[in-house]
This record gives C-alpha cells, sequence and structure tokens, in this order.
C-alpha cells in the first residue's frame, strides 16, 4: 500500500524529469521558503554548531562569518543556479545528460549516492546517541573513529533498520511527518539554548555578548582539533551546500520557480538553519563543556536531553531521522537512475546496509565539517560545467549540450574539467596545505577554465554531428 | 473545528517555546520548563497533523 503510493508518487515526478515545467506548475514564494527552512533546519545543525566551539571559533568570528557566509549562499543560489534553473526548467541530471552524456551522467550518480550513504550514516549516528540515552549507552569522544561498544553497534543497527525499512515503504509518510516536524524542532533548538543561558552566566542581555566570547565561544580549540578562523566559518558556511547552488544541484528545485529571484528564497534556510539553529546547538555544547570539565564526549543526544528534556532527546531522534530518510531515499533514487530496472525497494535496501554500515564509525559524525565540505568539493565542478556550457560556449562559437547536439554519450570535456579540478584541489591541499573548505573557490575557476579550452580542442576534432559523419 | 485544532497547534509551539524565556527571566525552573516543552510537543503532533499535510493536497 505504501509502496503503491509511493510509485505513484514517483511517476507523478517523472513528468517533467525530460521537459520543461510548465507554466500551470510555477510556484512563488510560500513554497519555497518553508521548505528551505525545513531542509536546513535538521540533524546536521545539532552536529555543525558544537564542532564551531569545538574547533575554538571566537564569537565574533562565528557572528560575522556566518552572517557573511549565508549571505554568499544566498547569492550563489540567486545569481548562480536560479537563472539557469528559471530559463530551462529542467533537473540537474537531464541538464547532466545533454551536455556530459549518459556515462558521465552515471559517474556523477555513483558520486553522489556514495556522499548520500555517509551523510545518512552521520544522521542515523547521531540519532542512535538520543535513543541510547534510556540504556546508558557508552557515547563516543571527539577523536573517536571506530566503534566504541557492543551496544553502540545494536543501537545503530536497529536505528539504521528501522530507517531503512521506513525508506523502502513509507517515504511518503515521512514526508509529510517532516513537514510537521520542522517549526517545532527549530523552537525545541531555541527553547533550548534560551534555557540554558542562565547556566552559563547570562542572566541579561546585556552580559550575553560577554559570556559569548569567555564561555562560548572562547577562541580556544580543543585537543586534537584544528583552530578554526573567521575565514573557515565563511567559507564553510558558504560551501556547506555547494553542491545544491554552485553546484546546480537545486535546479530540479528552482526550475518550479515564477521568476529567477524566488532563488533568494534559501534566506529562510540558511538565517534559521544555519544561522539560529548553529548558534543554539553551539551553546548547548558550550554548556555540556563546562559542566564535563571539557569531557572528549561528542554527542547531541544528551546534549540536547540536558537542556530541553525529553523534548531535547526527541528532537534528535526526529532531526536524524527526517534527514536520514530521504537523503537514503535520494541516494536510491540516483542510483537508480543509472539502472532503471532495478526495483526501487532493492536499490533502497542496498542503500540502507551501506548507510546503517557507515553510521556504525563515529569518524562520519567527528569529521562532519570536512565530510560535507568534501561532498561540496566533489560534485561542484559540474555546476562550473553547466555554467560555462549556458553562457560561455555559445559566446566562442561553441555548440552547448555537447551529448544531446553531437549524440555522444560521453563528453570528454566535461569528464577532463572534473578531474582535473579535483586533481587541482588535491594538489593546492598537498603542497600548499590549503584545507579542504578552500579548495571549492580555485576548484571552481580551474574546472570552468579547463571546460572552455577543451570544448574548443574537443569541439573542433569532432566538427560534426555524428548523424552527419556516419 | 478545524480552526480550533490550529489554534490548539499554535498553542502548543508558544508552550514549547515559551517557557525557555521564563527560566531565562528567572520565573520558573528548567525543570518545569522542560515539562511544559515536553507537553507542548505532545500536543503538536496529535493536533498539527489533522490539518498540516492537509491544506498543501
Amino acid at each position: 500500500m505504501f509502496k503503491e503510493k509511493l510509485l505513484s508518487q514517483l511517476n507523478s515526478v517523472e513528468e517533467y524529469e525530460q521537459s520543461p515545467v510548465p507554466e500551470s506548475q510555477w510556484k512563488g514564494w510560500g513554497s519555497f521558503i518553508g521548505m528551505y527552512v525545513g531542509e536546513h533546519t535538521a540533524g546536521t545543525e545539532f552536529v555543525i554548531g558544537p564542532l564551531f566551539v569545538a574547533h575554538g571559533v571566537t564569537a565574533s568570528d562565528l557572528i560575522f562569518g556566518l552572517l557573511i557566509g549565508d549571505l554568499l549562499a544566498v547569492l550563489s543560489w540567486a545569481f548562480i543556479c536560479a537563472p539557469i534553473a528559471t530559463k530551462f526548467r529542467f533537473t540537474l541530471y537531464y541538464m547532466l545528460e545533454k551536455i556530459c552524456g549518459i556515462k558521465l551522467t552515471s559517474v556523477y550518480n555513483s558520486v553522489n549516492a556514495l556522499m548520500f550513504c555517509f551523510l545518512a550514516g552521520s544522521m542515523i549516528a547521531v540519532s542512535a546517541t538520543a535513543v541510547g540515552i534510556p540504556f546508558n549507552l557508552g557515547m563516543p569522544s571527539l577523536n573517536q573513529w571506530l566503534p566504541n561498544s557492543f551496544e553502540w553497534i545494536i543501537i545503530v543497527l536497529l536505528v539504521g533498520i528501522v530507517t531503512t525499512l521506513v525508506a523502502m515503504f513509507g517515504y511518503n509518510q515521512v514526508s509529510k511527518f517532516a513537514n510537521i516536524a520542522a517549526p517545532w524542532m527549530i523552537l525545541v533548538f531555541i527553547a533550548a539554548a534560551v534555557a540554558v543561558l542562565p547556566d552559563l552566566g547570562v542572566t541579561s542581555l546585556s552580559n550575553f555578548w560577554e559570556i559569548a566570547k569567555t564561555k562560548i565561544w572562547t577562541g580556544k580549540a580543543l585537543p586534537g582539533q584544528s583552530q578554526f578562523t573567521f575565514w573557515h566559518v565563511l567559507f564553510f558556511a558558504w560551501f556547506v551546500n555547494m553542491a545544491m547552488h554552485i553546484g546546480m544541484a537545486d535546479l530540479s528545485i528552482l526550475r518550479y520557480a515564477k521568476k529567477w529571484y524566488h532563488g533568494f528564497s534559501p534566506a529562510s534556510g540558511m538565517y534559521v538553519g544555519h544561522f539560529i539553529a548553529w548558534i543554539a546547538s553551539g551553546i548547548l555544547y558550550a554548556l555540556f563543556l563546562r559542566e564535563t570539565s571539557n569531557s572528549m564526549q561528542f554527542a547531541p543526544g544528551p546534549i540536547a536531553y540536558r537542556a530541553a528534556g525529553i523534548a531535547g532527546a526527541i528532537c534528535v531522534i526526529v532531526a536524524g531521522w527526517t534527514t536520514a530518510n530521504p537523503t537514503i531515499y535520494r541516494a536510491g533514487l540516483a542510483l537508480q537512475a543509472i539502472k532503471p530496472k532495478w526495483k526501487t525497494w532493492k536499490v533502497t535496501a542496498v542503500v540502507g546496509a551501506i548507510t546503517t554500515t557507515a553510521a556504525l564509525f563515529p569518524a562520519l559524525v567527528m569529521k562532519l565539517l570536512e565530510f560535507v565540505a568534501l561532498y561540496g568539493l566533489l560534485l561542484m565542478p559540474m555546476g562550473a560545467i553547466i555554467m560555462m556550457d549556458v553562457y560561455v560556449l555559445p559566446k566562442l562559437n561553441l555548440k552547448s549540450n555537447f551529448a544531446e547536439f553531437f549524440k555522444r554519450d560521453f563528453n570528454p570535456s566535461a569528464a577532463i574539467s572534473w578531474v582535473l579540478a579535483l586533481l587541482s584541489a588535491l594538489f593546492f591541499n598537498i603542497y600548499f596545505g590549503v584545507e579542504v573548505f578552500f579548495l571549492g573557490l580555485p576548484g571552481w575557476f580551474v574546472a570552468s577554465l579547463v571546460y572552455i579550452i577543451s570544448s574548443k580542442v574537443v569541439q573542433q576534432k569532432v566538427g560534426k554531428p555524428m548523424e552527419t559523419l556516419a | 473545528m478545524k480552526l480550533l485544532v490550529k489554534i490548539i497547534s499554535y498553542m502548543s509551539l508558544g508552550l514549547t517555546l515559551i517557557p525557555s524565556f521564563f527560566v531565562f527571566t528567572g520565573n520558573i525552573s528548567l525543570d518545569s520548563s522542560k515539562m511544559l516543552s515536553f507537553i507542548g510537543t505532545i500536543i503538536w503532533f496529535v493536533s498539527a497533523p489533522s490539518w498540516m499535510n492537509k491544506t498543501k493536497e
């Protein structure tokens, strides 16, 4: 029954997968503002805010870094992704098929699916820290990479199995549940932080900033954690969703927008989820550190429970679960795009198994900042390729949509650009010590430049469309 | 009826959030705030599904 509902929903979505979204389906501000708040107030927020504290960010670096980084992210959606989304109204996958060909798109889908598995895995681990509270589960610590107990493995497996089963048969219900949970979740974040402020010594608004500087975001990294600066915060906030805006994954969403300027609507998600929620979860973690004399334990469940009681623990479970579930489902869809004949439930089961196995390793949670940055970096070059293909190639008298025009299933220019962009990032990282958070920016320019040059070379060699050659 | 359920839902969100400000001002204890938040949570998840997704369909 659930599966039938799911399949019927999928069929309705597929209607516009190979064609532009018709005008009757275009949507205004209201549809996007709520969606982006829900999407960016999730389980990851319970991890990212505390990790900023662990990495020794100062209060002013955090506030100004987030304000500017979030603004840059919004501008990236509005000026890079939305204009292309509303010009063509195609999904990312269809754009990639037209430009890169089916083979390269399949590689992209595989990488995307694997990244989704790891992201969902980290959320299952976050949920497990809350599920484990009544069982006195020994929680993982900040520098821990491997499972620390048999009980941890059992609880993660149980959470993973339940999440996978729901993703297989009840995605529709989870989607509805996530909609209901979203406004409540952000209020629990805020309530938890406000309620513990007196325990940190904040007695009025006037002394908040002083306490924030001396007891919350102190500027001192915990042992084993790298020191973050203003630039780390700014670039992380900008690139945390790099795959979505600069990487163009949100073409699939913003193609429904009536106007390109509806691309400013992610501001709701940025400033509620990636500003208020990160600050709130950072406050909770600072209190935990203070009360445990800088314990290295890192578990969002008990931290939220300490501040907001049962509602806090439920919030962690719900936040982790409602993030993991659609992510597993999306990973399944990405794999199914490669082999459409595979059954949806079988693909989802395989994805769930990979995700649950990944969730066993706390490293996924403890290194979430690095993982999210890597995720954006890996997928970003495709966004650069699409942008050059749309705006620059026609001005150089080169053909856009190489795969479609030349009837090829593989665009060598796009492949070379993707690989060289990532190799250049690796080069900057190894030889100049540039951290993963900053690599997206030079990587974008490398991908763009290589795509323009290689397209000129490749298109000169290919010359005419295949049907005229044959 | 639907309007009444909506009002109850919004009040439950208030019950989840507002007590924390009373803790901040020193009017109630953290434990009381946690209890009120939990009650607000229950009322929200019982009442909201009856109207929230239906308006979108």
